[in-house]
């Protein structure tokens, strides 16, 4: 214990130091403090044993490991690439691949699990006894089968029920569809594509000031102004104005029928198709229930108000009820989302090349790094729930009731 | 989280948590012995090699080849106990010690024999990659396959070396890749694919169950080089030769003519090698740790490896694939076992 010069004259009293350790003792801030202390190298002590036994363990079991194996070429090919890869490149890269079609099928699931669940929930709560029932048996149905078992059912019913390659339903611009997937023409950038691209966004930078002039103007006067018409014209005229002044700034490579396969254009799988479907129809349903109890949570009293006021019962609910009621819905409908991506690690059954096929399917098995996958995997749901549980709190707070 | 994923997420935090002393000090041997059991990873379900009968018994060559070692070890071909495991689980199976024994139609390669943890032991079976396509596309060789959909069983040797053939070739494909069997099967049966690829031995299996096998051919196309065979944790190098020369006295039995049914007459017998083999003259059981009826018991209760080969995939079986690459050297094939002196 340092001894301070300024406490010269405690220091010389006698038993002083004694007394100043028992203050430090029972002191709950010094205390608490060193309890942590205690807690965080016990913590630290648990983790370096565990890592330093599993390298033991791994060179005494003259199992690889490291990192290195993601610098190393994949050899393997994947069915859906949402970036440039091809088996020349990486485990890296590969790695990439599965986790962007992770994210697609988790962004468009959340999405369209929304929409779903909220009509349902909306429906379930209407006073058309038909459309109320139907709902009820939406939300008990789905929510009551095993996911896993939705996706079988779902991918082997698509399957089923489209054409082989060489009888594929021809649709117009030269689309195909077929038990392969839904084929369509794929644009090709051409020289322009740069004036084009600006001028869309040039385009969805006009509307945005729109909407916030209009909004703002709404508050000012209490008045809407009719902005719709004009929102939609800049949208599809900048567009179409650049198209015509660049000349023509990209091409379409149509997707023609070989002898196995349609070859070239876009595909969308059918993998794709039933992971999401399956995904969205699952998810919806508990959704659906999360906004009914949302809405009932809103006071009865609220809506007498709504129809005080002279708002419309679709009004009411829009204006009224779901901005209060969103603030009981968000926090369980974040779950939602979380269950949602998580679930998508059922990919691997269906054959949809997700992480989990990718990354802990194949590359695992390549390379025989299992502790390695399996913690970059687990690592990469974490980031992903966190980074979704953070953006619904945020958004949470926004809806929050603002109290003065 | 699928179950088989739950599964290596288990094994690999036991292997994490496992202190070194726990698993690996005490010899394979002795764990087997103390139990009273040998743990066996088989496929899930493949015919002929493994697949549980309509009375839940374990077949298939994989299957009679734990039980042989049981024999030599337990002297009971029926103290096994078998644990089916997807292709991705199989490796950590083994490496953490949930198995003693990996007999899975696995393919053996330097990476998984080097740096996986593993010690190979032997080829039971030499196999290689091929096709499977339907009659009606009118496919005679699979350099025709330009552009085709091909699915595949992920956690294989197969996902690589097709794309390898492709690559080299030159040609076009689309994987579909699916994490078990059955699946890739109903894919490939649903018109998802064009073409289905696993190990040719694989094919016949699949084509049989398909209902309509008339209308799917095997491509005569081999690409690849699958020699299928048990496999051991690396470092525990009694358990490894104990496993080897099961096999190796299987082989020998069958070109000494020794087999389940004439091996008690056999111990009678005046040529040397076959005292040897049955324990009736040297010492062989001791150099692994074993009693000197080892290679007596497995062949009594099991048979010599063309009884096996005949009962599980050969004549005997639905599947009935010749000996082709299997056959014994002196017949034309390559199974040939260093001898027992």
């Amino acid at each position: 214990m340092a001894r301070g010069e300024s406490d010269a004259a405690r220091e010389a009293r006698p038993g002083a130091w004694r007394e100043r350790l028992a203050s430090l003792v029972f002191d709950p801030r010094v205390r608490g403090i060193a309890l942590q202390a205690v807690l965080v190298v016990a913590i630290v002590a648990f983790a370096y044993e565990i890592v330093s036994n599993v390298t033991d363990n791994l060179a005494r079991q003259q199992i690889a490991s490291g990192f290195g194996f993601l610098e190393r070429t994949a050899g393997f090919d994947i069915s859906q690439r949402l970036i440039a890869y091809s088996n020349t490149m990486t485990y890296g890269r590969a790695f990439l691949v599965g986790l962007t079609n992770t994210l697609l099928v988790a962004g468009l699931g959340i999405v369209l699990a929304t929409f779903i669940g909220f009509a349902v929930g909306i429906a379930r709560l209407s006073s058309n006894a038909v459309i109320s029932s139907l709902a009820a048996i939406y939300i008990e149905v789905l929510r009551n089968i095993p996911p896993l078992l939705m996706l079988f059912a779902i991918y082997f019913a698509v399957l089923k029920g489209l054409p082989d390659p060489r009888n594929s339903v021809v649709l117009p611009f030269s689309s195909y569809i077929n038990v392969r997937g839904l084929t369509v023409p794929k644009p090709l950038m051409a020289p322009g594509f740069d004036a084009f691209a600006i001028a869309v966004l040039i385009g969805l930078g006009l509307v945005a000031a729109l909407a916030i002039w209009s909004r703002r103007h709404r508050l000012a006067t209490g008045r809407t102004a009719p902005v719709v018409p004009l929102a939609v014209a800049i949208l599809l005229g900048a567009p179409a104005a650049a198209y015509a002044v660049a000349g023509m700034p990209f091409t379409f490579e149509a997707p023609t029928l070989g002898r196995f396969n349609v070859t070239g254009g876009l595909t969308l799988l059918p993998e794709l198709v039933a992971l999401t479907t399956g995904l969205t129809l699952y998810t919806a349903a508990f959704i659906a229930e999360n906004v009914r109890s949302g809405i009932e949570g809103v006071p009865k009293g609220q809506t007498e108000a709504a129809a005080a006021l002279g708002l419309s019962r679709a009004q009411a609910m829009r204006l009224v009820i779901v901005p209060q009621a969103l603030r009981i819905i968000v926090p369980p409908l974040t779950n939602q989302y979380l269950n949602l991506t998580k679930n998508s690690s059922l990919a691997v059954a269906i054959g949809y090349p997700d992480l989990v096929s990718v990354f802990s399917g194949t590359i695992l098995n390549q390379t025989n790094q299992a502790i390695e996958v399996i913690l970059i995997t687990m690592a990469v749901y974490l980031v992903l729930s966190i980074a979704t549980s953070l953006l619904m709190n945020w958004f949470n707070a926004r809806m929050a009731l603002v109290e003065r | 989280m699928i179950p088989s994923l739950k599964a290596v997420v288990v094994t690999a935090a036991a292997a994490m948590l496992a202190t070194p002393t726990a698993a690996f000090s005490q010899g394979t041997l002795q764990k087997v012995r103390d139990r009273g059991q040998l743990v066996c990873g088989v496929n899930t379900g493949i015919a002929g090699f493994s697949a549980p009968d309509d009375k839940g018994n374990w077949t298939g060559l994989d299957v009679d080849f734990c039980r042989s070692v049981a024999a030599a070890v337990l002297k009971d071909a029926g103290k096994v106990k078998f644990v089916p495991l997807t292709a991705k689980e199989r490796f950590t199976a083994l490496q953490s010690g949930e198995i003693d024994l990996l007999s899975r139609n696995t393919t053996w390669t330097m990476s998984r024999d080097t740096s996986a943890g593993m010690t190979f032991t032997g080829v039971l079976y030499y196999d290689g990659q091929g096709f499977m396509v339907k009659k009606d596309l009118k496919v005679a060789a699979a350099k025709e396959l330009s552009g085709a959909s091909v699915c595949v069983q992920t956690g294989t040797t197969t996902e690589l070396n097709v794309a390898d053939y492709f690559r080299r070739n030159g040609l076009d494909y689309k994987p579909v890749v699916f994490e078990k069997l059955p699946e890739t099967i109903a894919a490939y049966n649903a018109g998802r694919c064009d073409v289905f690829t696993s190990d040719v031995s694989q094919l016949y299996g699949v084509r049989l169950t398909l209902g309509n096998s008339e209308e799917h051919v095997v491509l005569p196309d081999v690409i690849s080089k699958e020699p299928l065979g048990p496999a051991v944790r690396q470092g525990d190098a009694q358990w490894a030769n104990i496993v080897r020369w099961v096999l190796f006295a299987m082989i020998n039995a069958e070109e000494a003519g020794i087999s389940s049914k004439n091996v008690d007459q056999m111990l009678e017998s005046t040529n040397p090698d076959i005292l040897r083999l049955l324990g009736k003259e040297g010492e062989f059981g001791k150099g692994i740790g074993l009693d000197n009826d080892w290679a007596l018991q497995a062949l009594k209760q099991v048979g010599n490896y063309g009884e096996m080969f005949e009962r599980n995939v050969g004549q005997g079986s639905r599947l009935k694939i010749g000996r082709g690459l299997n056959a014994l050297w002196t017949e034309g094939g390559l199974q040939y076992a260093p001898p027992i002196r």
